[in-house]
């Protein structure tokens, strides 16, 4: 028996062998017939065609790739501290990360989005959402930094966020979790009926970007997943995609999973605006912080806001609509056109595609299949477009490529499908490796994509790279779509979870890519613009070190004067004016990071000396030859001495 | 018995030989066949083939370390779903037994495992997976199954038992994706969709 299975075996394998040399030799066709290599290989001094924004889930930041080589440029800290710029540790970024539950140096960025002006990518900011303590950032394209951070109240799980209208009028956050409005002490039990589940409309300032919370719907307290604005004709509506409105608070893998279809809220954001406009809403007592970075003074502020206006949708006929959508929808997309609405029942084969016209066919027709809480439900057929019936397992989100295709990942079955938007037959599909969450085509979310490439950003890596130990940075796969059928181009790591990503022309952005910040314009409090500005002021245990540094050395280098006991401020600005020449601060036990100041710019750091002693200071950044000799010492001495403040350089 | 280390022997020496002669010509051919296209990997690639001794066997290890289970098994080899059932999931599978693919009328299976219909195959096979990852009792919470073939099963009662789609739970076991719930029967996919 064993002899038997043995020699089949080796049969086998010779077998198997064989045909292993025939295919090496054939593939070896299929390889130089292939460009894969040439396409994603971007020769040294050359740059990449495209920015790739990818989300960093549970490390709270943004990092910034190029396509189509898969490169690392940057990592964005947005609500993360961030120890490698000193952003989150320094006095002036500690301020971003405020909320009204105190400083929040983490949360779980999701879904960036680049703003538009009539519904094309402009370039001009990226907003993020942070998910787990509700907030929106908005972040700088030509500085590359968080710029503003507004915390959303009434709401908890952000995640149906942070979605952009078609000419940035809104950046818009819809809670999973729906909650008490207002929090109040109340049995979990009786959440059905009693919980609400808010979507917020934060408007964007034309001129500056400046953010403000305008209203907030008040919706039936289901989980709002995820969503996206009409665009074109459907420009004014925005969808979102619902799961849970068996209205479960435990065990939602089953409760949440027993209707067979859940919702997507059609929700006329026009017509709330105009009704929050002519006085309606109520204005609800609140507590959330509004937190800005300025540009001039390199310094940012929070602000505790007190007040929201909220919505009650059933006072507003008309703005809000239920489309019944199969199991449990996940990702809620819209053609470049405007005129369909794609829901992905995660756990279905299918995706189901809504029609607009259709749905204002059928409200106009009243074709509704009764209500839920007030809201009207319209008919599942009257307002289906069609179904694609893809073969694949578990579809979550869909790009469109600009040229009638659509590319949906399918987590479970680990593939991208692409079909025809329209005639909802299935083009072609690839696998990926492994477990696909979202995917990206740059301005995929837009009336105008750029369907060259696609990047799938997979749950699990296992084995396609060199296993590091049980964790393993996610993958990414690109592909090339320019053709009818997709090709696999290239494996990439990524940084954190990438959720969602957006995407751009490099020219969109790198032209206006800033360069340094202006001496000439550093308005910040304690910034040392001239050589004999450098100075040490004490106010009783306080004490401002204003500090220059420019290539080599510190000014001053020598201070003495300091006790055990104070809270010195080390206020650094760092006086070059040439490109790409950033200065670091770090001292001995100092109990933040340290700081790494961009040219122009003033940072502060806060030391709390415990020991007596002379301690070093030094430049954390290679900035030139004599970098080893840019240092600089403190010295320290008991908390009752009576030295005096003194500081030099050169002496 | 004593001739299988010649046997090995000579068969070992005659694959490097083969090995040898046959990609020698093509020092360039085995170089080149890392870049092949995804499509020709397909079937070697993916998570199914990892290998992995450490963690919780999966639902396809389950199935493929079951004596019982040969013919699904061989079924899902022939459908091409091995990477399917290795996917985080959750995945619940209906597991038949050889004894449940053996009562299939005479034929059936010799039918459904010809090429040509492995569509149809892989229709049957996905009928017995769910996505999701519920016990035997938990079952009993639910009226009906989406199936990962896109149709519904039904779940019925019966005293202690439970029966999806008219095939009984015979035993359970946990996976490191799911849960595999051993069945009396082939649930056969009913032809058209309500």
């Amino acid at each position: 028996m064993k002899k038997i299975r043995y020699s089949t075996l080796a049969i086998l394998a010779l077998a198997l062998t064989i045909s292993g040399c025939n295919d090496a030799s054939k593939s070896s066709n299929g390889a130089l017939s292939s460009s894969a290599a040439e396409k994603v290989y971007v020769a040294p001094g050359e740059q990449d065609e495209y920015y790739a924004f990818l989300s960093g889930g549970y490390s709270g930041n943004l990092t910034v790739y190029g396509l189509p080589s898969g490169r690392m440029f940057k990592e964005i800290p947005v609500f993360s501290q961030f120890p490698t710029s000193g952003y989150g540790y320094s006095e002036e970024t500690k301020p971003l990360l405020n909320t009204s539950f105190g400083f929040v140096p983490w949360d779980d960025l999701h879904h960036p989005d680049i703003s538009q002006t009539n519904g094309e990518l402009d370039g001009r900011w990226i907003f993020v959402n942070g998910n787990n303590t509700p907030r929106i950032a908005r972040v700088s394209l030509s500085t590359f930094e968080t710029e503003e951070i507004i915390e959303v109240p009434n709401s908890a799980g952000n995640h149906s966020s942070s979605f952009i209208t078609e000419n940035t009028e809104y950046v818009v956050a819809g809670t999973r979790f729906s909650v008490p409005v207002p929090q109040r002490d109340m049995p979990i039990n009786e959440y059905k009926g009693n919980f609400k589940g808010a979507l917020s409309f934060i408007s964007v300032a034309p001129d500056n970007g400046r953010l403000n919370m305008e209203f907030q719907i008040l919706m039936p307290g289901f989980n709002y997943d995820l969503s996206h604005p009409g665009r074109g004709k459907s420009h004014g509506w925005f969808f979102f995609s619902t799961y849970n409105t068996e209205e479960a608070s435990s065990l939602l893998e089953v409760m949440a999973s027993q209707n067979d279809k859940d919702f997507i809220a059609a929700i006329n954001w026009k017509k709330i605006e105009e009704y929050v406009k002519n006085g309606g809403g109520t204005k609800m007592a609140a507590n959330y912080a509004h937190n800005v970075y300025d540009e001039e003074s390199h310094t940012g502020t929070s602000t505790m806001k007190k007040e929201v206006i909220t919505v009650d949708p059933t006072k507003v006929p008309g703005s809000v609509y239920f489309l019944p959508t199969p199991k449990s929808p996940h990702g809620c997309d819209v053609d470049p056109t405007g005129q369909y609405i794609i829901g992905s029942g995660k756990l279905s084969a299918d995706i189901t595609v809504h029609s607009f016209d259709k749905m204002l066919a059928a409200i106009e027709g009243e074709k509704f299949d009764g209500e839920a809480y007030g809201i009207p439900i319209l008919k599942f057929e009257e307002v289906l477009a069609g179904t694609v019936k893809s073969g694949g397992l578990g579809p979550l989100h869909t790009e469109f490529d600009g040229k009638g295709n659509a590319y949906t990942t399918f987590f479970i079955s680990s593939e991208v499908v692409k079909w025809n938007v329209g005639s909802w037959e299935v083009i072609d599909r690839k696998p990926t490796y492994y477990s696909v969450g979202h995917l990206m085509i740059p301005g995929g979310n837009s009336r105008k994509p750029f369907g060259k490439y696609v990047v799938a950003m997979n749950k699990i890596t296992k084995d396609r790279y060199l296993p590091t130990g049980p964790e393993m940075e996610h993958s990414a796969q690109i592909y090339d779509i320019s053709g009818e059928k997709m090709e696999l181009l290239y494996d990439f790591p990524t940084h954190g979870e990438p959720h969602y990503a957006a995407g751009c022309p490099a020219e969109l952005l790198a032209s206006k890519s800033q360069k340094i910040y202006r001496l000439d314009e550093n308005k910040h409090k304690y910034a040392t613009l001239g050589v004999d500005d450098a100075r040490v002021e004490r106010q009783g245990k306080e004490v401002h070190i204003y500090m220059s540094t420019i290539r080599s050395h510190f000014n001053p280098d020598n201070i003495e004067g300091i006790k055990v006991g104070d809270k010195v401020y080390f206020h650094i600005t760092n006086q070059e004016q040439d490109f790409d020449v950033p200065h670091g601060f770090s001292i001995i036990g100092q109990n933040s990071s340290e700081l790494l100041i961009m040219p122009g710019q003033t940072k502060s750091s806060v030391w709390e000396p415990k020991q007596v002693g002379v301690w070093p200071f030094y430049c954390t950044d290679f900035c030139s030859a004599l970098h080893q000799e840019m240092q600089g010492y403190i010295r320290v001495s008991p908390a009752n001495s009576n030295i005096e403040l003194s500081w030099s350089l050169g002496e | 018995m004593k001739t299988q280390p010649k046997l090995k022997l000579f068969l070992c020496a005659f694959l490097a030989l083969f090995l040898g002669l046959s990609c020698k010509n093509e020092p360039k051919a085995a170089t080149d066949s890392s870049a092949a296209s995804d499509d020709q990997n397909t079937k070697v690639q993916g998570q199914a083939f990892i290998e992995d001794d450490g963690s919780t066997p999966n639902v396809l290890n389950i199935a493929i370390g079951s004596e019982d289970h040969t013919t699904l098994v061989a079924a899902v080899q022939a459908a091409d779903l091995e990477n399917a059932l290795v996917n985080a999931g959750p995945l619940m599978v209906f597991a038949p037994t050889n004894e449940a693919f053996a009562a299939l009328p005479e034929g059936t299976v010799d039918n459904l495992l010809k090429p040509e219909n492995k569509d149809a195959l892989a229709n049957i096979l996905k009928y017995h997976v769910t996505p999701g990852n519920y016990s035997k009792e938990f079952l009993k919470k639910f009226k009906k199954l989406g199936q990962a073939n896109d149709q519904s099963v039904f779940i019925e009662v019966k005293g202690d038992d439970v029966y999806v789609g008219g095939a009984k739970i015979l035993a359970s076991v946990p996976a490191g994706n799911g849960i595999v719930h051993v069945v009396d029967k082939v649930m056969l996919p009913p032809e058209t969709e309500e």
